[in-house]
């Protein structure tokens, strides 16, 4: 399976998502440029955190206007896994792939540091390796990860089972705890703690990379059918 | 020529901790009646004249400069004479 890993300017977490699929996953994948970029030969398109356009105007703003962009969609589209973890999310929220936007962490801090989350869905491409209802540890690492959206869209996500992630103990003011969710179609993931930090149980910890894995077997499932 | 002032601000229910902040740091200061502040953008946007410059401007408030989810905008167009 091929994962492209989408490098924007001021992206920094890009090097930990391709080990997390090179060496943890052991699975290929390759940093591309945003600029020269030609998705269409991927399986999967991971857009890693970081401050993409040193968080200009709004957090992924800058980067969602960008041409890319197109190809995401595109990508979305044709029910490929895309994932974006962080300022991925914040692009995600940007460029109308996800609901809601990200304001401002409720005490104005950034956040670093281990936080237990709630698995909501399991029956998602990204988190059928994980418990319903399991407690996992990921790092989150952010000052605008306050997710916000209005309360019929809340229901909405709700209704849809789109919450994947909540936080056992909100950090930052998220509307519903919410830490991580789906698209309609259930194949555009945006969360805001980092799967791609916690690949390895010699680091300390390794839930992330269950999410990895997830989105392997979803791909070899979809492969085999298609064989 | 034309400057369109743009100001952008949160919108009424969203919670701004930035506001929250400044307005006690004013209480700080002893502007104890300092009940609520709202932290929002400005901007000034040069254009050429065009027909239809107020469509325009409101496709760039909602495609770019402010999010519909979270924030409203309003604008201003004038004259400048060079």
């Amino acid at each position: 399976m091929k994962f492209a890993v989408v490098v924007f300017p001021g992206s920094n977490c890009d090097r930990d998502m391709y080990h997390a699929v090179k060496e943890g996953l052991n699975e290929e994948a390759e940093l591309v440029w945003y600029l020269d970029a030609d998705l269409s030969s991927y399986d999967a398109i991971l857009l890693p955190g970081g401050f993409s356009y040193g968080d200009y105007l709004r957090s992924g703003s800058i980067a969602s206007t960008s041409h890319i962009i197109q190809q995401i969609k595109k990508a979305a589209a044709d029910k490929k896994p895309v994932l974006g973890v962080c300022n991925g999310f914040q692009i995600l929220l940007e460029s109308g792939l996800l609901p809601g936007a990200m304001l401002a962490n409720r005490d104005l801090k950034f956040m670093c540091h281990q936080e237990e989350l709630r698995v909501e869905n399991n029956k998602t491409m990204f988190t059928s390796e994980y418990q319903k209802d399991g407690l996992i540890h990921l790092p989150i690492a952010h000052g605008e990860g306050n997710y916000y959206c209005d309360d019929a869209a809340y229901q909405q996500l709700k209704d849809n089972k789109q919450i994947v992630f909540t936080y056992a103990n909100n950090p930052n003011g998220s509307t519903g705890d919410i830490a991580g969710i789906v698209n309609e179609t259930g194949n555009v993931l945006g969360m805001m703690p980092h799967p791609e930090r916690a690949v390895e149980s010699l680091l300390g910890n390794a839930d992330g990379l269950r999410l990895f894995q997830s989105i392997l077997t979803y791909w070899r499932n979809n492969h085999a059918i298609h064989a | 020529m034309r400057k369109v002032k743009v100001y952008i601000t949160l919108k009424e229910g969203v919670l701004d901790p930035q506001g929250k902040a400044v307005k006690n740091s004013l209480n700080t200061l002893d502007y104890g009646n300092v009940n609520e502040v709202r932290v929002g953008k400005y901007m000034e946007v040069m254009m050429e004249e065009s027909e239809n410059l107020e469509a325009q401007v409101e496709e760039m408030c909602d495609k770019l400069l402010a999010n519909p989810v979270i924030e409203d905008y309003s604008y201003e167009i004038e004259e400048v004479i060079a």
